[in-house]
């Protein structure tokens, strides 16, 4: 194969080492206004009035609140529950009240500190421990997002008693663009929204309804990052750009400053995660009961899909015959939670990876030896009854076990690292990853997707975005590969609502095995329809092309058609959760400090099941950065809250993401067990590498400290805690 | 005020308030887009430019502090239409994803092979620790640094 395994350099490339691609702070519409949120200061509270202060100059500032909304005051997702604009009531601190614009970005944050508000507080919840049940409403009849329980097998009557409860903490998404949209008038009165986003669809979606009329479309920018912190927020900056065009008359840019971005915008789902299983003596699984609670936040968002799969994740990698699991995400006057890369799985996964070692630990086994024994295989089946196959679980074990035996690279201590006190340790642990949507996702969504020939070079028309992932470059890849023609001569259009076809969402590991199965058949149908017009049955295109006797364009469209063989009972929670699974295993090496409880990393190894690599450039760059955003959440990276749920850490300098030097020395392995119906084989991986390295590094502190860390993150003072604890247990 | 200082090689001018920010006279006034704002304080290097051959966050900057200096950024990188080594590496390395990050990276990538052509990969993570990436794990980027001297030859 000529364009499929190979590294070919991203096509977008180019623009981004010169400083030429364009990202929505770059451009500047003339006449441009710029916009200012104005948010709740309370976490639940009946709104009384909105004035002005007559003190502050009003000339040339636009202000708009819920009565300014033309069509319905909601942001559509799931359900209706979120509005644009709050009408009457707060239910988070960071809830958009009022919005204003101005000539200036400064000027228009100004005008926001103006605007006054006046609240009368309401009781206010934000344990998510209290919600179910509590007599203050927030969601519903019981505050309940969505409850799930699944089970499968008879419980065992015998069998050795293992109990653990796992608490994992909010992760902040941290693209190093913040959110930011640009809306402006069409000519036939509608509105283009410009922006940083994951899934122009969604946009568009929601703003037809705010605004009461389908004359919209939304464009995609550069988009410097997502990891799904874009994937639903920018329809509620979309809607605050596009109200503020509205009023204004002009063109309004909405750039967030990095603290308003860290509050205001979704988080990773904190989860607490209680686990009993049972377990024959020589450490093979009998039944395995997990009981998980998710903090939704004060609006439904994505919530529902998130509890989903943390569910279907929450065994682990493991057979069991019998296993009951329960979840449910409740509603709190936080802000609300959303997506973020593994999306709901990283929760559970770290819990099932530490219930594991703790099993080990209480049968006085090695954890390697528990997983070992336990690990899926061909033909077992998973707690929905899905039979599993291409199952990479114990080649990748294997294969990252074999790269962690090269001997470690010698680390230059930084300043006060490396003394008596620090201690070594090394942690293992695996995961598995649902690929595309769960159970009937993908049916429902019916992603599409067209390649157009022009002037002799095909355009793939898909609204499936890159957010750096190298998307397009494997799109054209598939095409090229299928064509048989050089990837000069494929081009990806730009994603606008107005010109490429729904593809769904660009989330859930779904874009190049579900999306670029959809362009590769494009591609076919191409060829098939080339033959067609020529009567020419060669399969070569370039003889198609020459034979052709009109130059016009042509098109063909393709619709994501389910595997008939998959089968999922949506209200059951049984059949085929996912059409095929990746598969994972990291192993970490570091150091901590027994005094300081800070750690520093020193290699981490992975190997992981890709299927097939379309660009194992662009794989390695997927499974590094995602295991990256793994480890800072396992030591560095803690969203911090008042007890009104705001954010205090809201700035770079608060929020620590790892930087070079806190970051270890990658090594990554790629195990290509094919899933034939991903395009040449290719399994989806954007989550899978944010699945298991947190767990890997509480092993690690394990070995190096013995102390037991089932928390996350494990920031120095919480090490020291634990080791506070071990010690004064260790002295009765 | 007006203030006189150089670009990539070239004489410009600007008439602005003393304290506008080094980044924003760049990116809205002299149409140089490269240099981006991830924190506006200091913290992430998406900004970073090299002024009078030293690496600085430019969104901490005062415009009046440049006059008379000599200011490189992203956009100053290729020459005559080819990339410096540097450019070329971080694409054979994937080291740009996203690529919000990576015109602070290149330059503060290309003040250390000016100084050290071949840095060993502790002393690029050193190098290029005032520069944040979400994306890329970082060791492509420190790959790319170890190796740009290669990829020219
Ligand atoms: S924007 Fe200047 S350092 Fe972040
Ligand atoms: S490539 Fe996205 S932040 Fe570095």
């Amino acid at each position: 194969m000529k364009n499929i395994g190979i590294g070919v350099p991203r096509g977008d490339g180019v623009a981004k080492v010169t400083g030429k691609a364009i990202y929505v702070d770059d451009l500047h519409p003339d006449g441009c206004w710029h916009g200012a949120t104005v948010r709740a200061s309370c976490a639940h509270a009946r709104i009384v009035k909105i004035e002005r202060d007559p003190a502050f100059d009003w000339t040339d500032v636009v202000i708009v609140t819920a009565r300014d909304i033309p069509g319905e005051n909601v942001i559509a997702l799931i359900t209706d529950d979120q509005p644009c604009l709050a009408d009457g009531v707060v239910r988070h601190v960071e809830e958009a009240v009022a919005l204003v614009a101005a000539p200036e970005r400064e000027r228009a944050l100004d005008a926001a500190r103006h605007v006054r508000i006046t609240y009368e507080p309401l009781p206010v919840l934000i344990d998510p421990e209290q919600s179910i049940g509590s007599p203050i409403r927030i969601y519903g009849e019981n505050n309940v997002f969505k409850q799930i329980t699944i089970r499968r097998g008879d419980p065992p009557t015998v069998g050795r008693v293992v109990r653990g409860v796992y608490h994992v903490g909010h992760q902040e998404q941290l693209y190093l663009e913040p959110q930011g949209m640009i809306a402006s008038a069409r000519t036939d009165a509608g509105l283009t929204l410009i922006g940083s986003l994951q899934c122009p669809y969604y946009v568009l979606k929601a703003l037809k309804r705010l605004l009461g009329h389908d004359r919209v479309n939304v464009v995609q920018a550069t988009t410097g990052g997502g990891f799904g912190g874009k994937e639903d927020y920018p329809s509620m900056i979309a809607a605050h750009a596009a109200l503020l065009c509205l009023k204004a008359g002009r063109p309004v840019k909405m750039i967030y400053r990095r603290d308003e971005d860290i509050r205001a915008t979704t988080k990773r789902h904190p989860a607490r995660v209680s686990i009993e299983s049972l377990v024959a003596p020589d450490g093979r699984l009998l039944s395995w009961k997990a009981d998980i609670l998710m903090d939704g936040g004060a609006y439904n968002t994505l919530s529902p899909v998130v509890i989903s799969r943390g569910l279907l994740h929450a065994t682990g990698p493991y057979a069991c015959p019998h296993v009951e699991l329960s979840g449910a995400v409740v509603a709190t006057h936080s802000p609300p939670n959303g997506a973020f890369r593994g999306f709901g799985a990283p929760q559970t996964l770290f819990a099932a990876e530490r219930h594991m070692d703790r099993i080990a630990r209480e049968l006085g086994r090695s954890p390697l030896e528990i997983r070992r024994l336990n690990l899926y295989r061909d033909g077992d089946v998973t707690v929905t009854g899905q039979t599993l196959y291409d199952v990479g679980g114990a080649a990748v074990l294997e294969e990252a076990l074999a790269a962690a035996e090269a001997p470690l690279p010698a680390v230059a201590a930084q300043p006060g690292e490396g003394g008596a006190s620090w201690r070594s340790g090394r942690g293992l642990a695996l995961a598995f990853h649902g690929c595309g949507f769960t159970g009937n996702g993908e049916a429902w969504l019916k992603g599409k997707a067209a390649l157009e020939l022009r002037d002799s070079k095909l355009h793939i028309l898909t609204g499936a975005t890159e957010i750096g992932q190298g998307a397009e470059t494997i799109f054209t890849q598939i095409v090229a590969e299928e064509l048989g023609i050089s990837l000069d001569r494929v081009e990806v259009a730009r994603h606008d609502t107005a010109e490429v076809p729904d593809s769904g969402p660009t989330v859930a590991s779904r874009t190049t095995m579900v999306v670029g199965a959809v362009v590769q058949e494009t591609a076919r149908r191409m060829r098939a329809a080339l033959q067609a017009e020529t009567g020419s049955t060669s399969r070569d295109f370039d003889t198609l092309l020459a034979a052709r006797t009109v130059d016009s364009p042509l098109r063909t469209d393709h619709t994501y058609e389910p595997d008939p063989n998959l089968v999922w009972d949506e209200h059951r929670y049984s059949g085929d959760a996912y059409p095929t699974f990746g598969w994972s295993c990291g192993i970490v090496d570091l150091d901590v400090d027994e005094d300081t409880g800070v750690v520093r990393y020193r290699r981490f190894v992975s190997a992981t099941d890709v299927g097939r690599a379309i660009n194992p450039v662009l794989a390695i760059g997927q499974l590094e950065g995602g295991a990256l955003q793994a480890l800072g959440w396992a030591t560095l990276e803690e969203v911090v809250r008042d007890d009104v749920g705001r954010v205090r850490s809201d700035r770079v300098t608060t929020y620590i993401i790892p930087t070079s030097v806190d970051s270890p020395q990658m090594v990554t392995r790629l195990v290509e067990i094919p899933y034939a119906g991903g395009p040449f084989g290719a399994k989806g991986i954007g989550e899978i590498p944010m699945d298991g390295p947190a767990a890997a590094v509480a092993a690690a502190i394990e070995e190096a400290l013995g102390v037991v860390l089932d928390r996350l993150p494990m920031t120095p003072e919480r090490v020291v805690a634990e080791m506070n604890v071990a010690l004064s247990e260790r002295s009765f | 005020m007006h203030i006189e200082f150089s670009v990539n090689g070239e004489r410009r001018e600007v008439d602005l308030p003393p304290m506008t920010r080094l980044l924003d006279a760049l990116r809205e006034h002299l149409d140089l887009t490269g240099a981006k704002e991830g924190c506006g304080e200091g913290e992430c290097g998406a900004c970073s430019v090299i002024l009078d051959g030293e690496v600085v966050c430019s969104c901490l900057v005062p415009v009046v502090q440049v006059a008379g200096a000599s200011v490189r950024t992203v956009e100053g990188l290729a020459r005559a239409g080819e990339l410096d080594s540097i450019q070329a590496s971080f694409l054979k390395h994937g080291a740009a994803q996203c690529g919000i990050c990576t015109p602070g990276f290149l330059v503060a990538a290309r003040d250390l092979l000016d100084r050290n052509p071949h840095p060993t990969p502790d002393q690029a993570r050193d190098a290029l620790a005032g520069n944040l990436c979400r994306c890329t794990g970082y060791q492509a980027i420190v790959d790319a640094v170890v190796h740009a001297e290669a990829v020219r030859e």
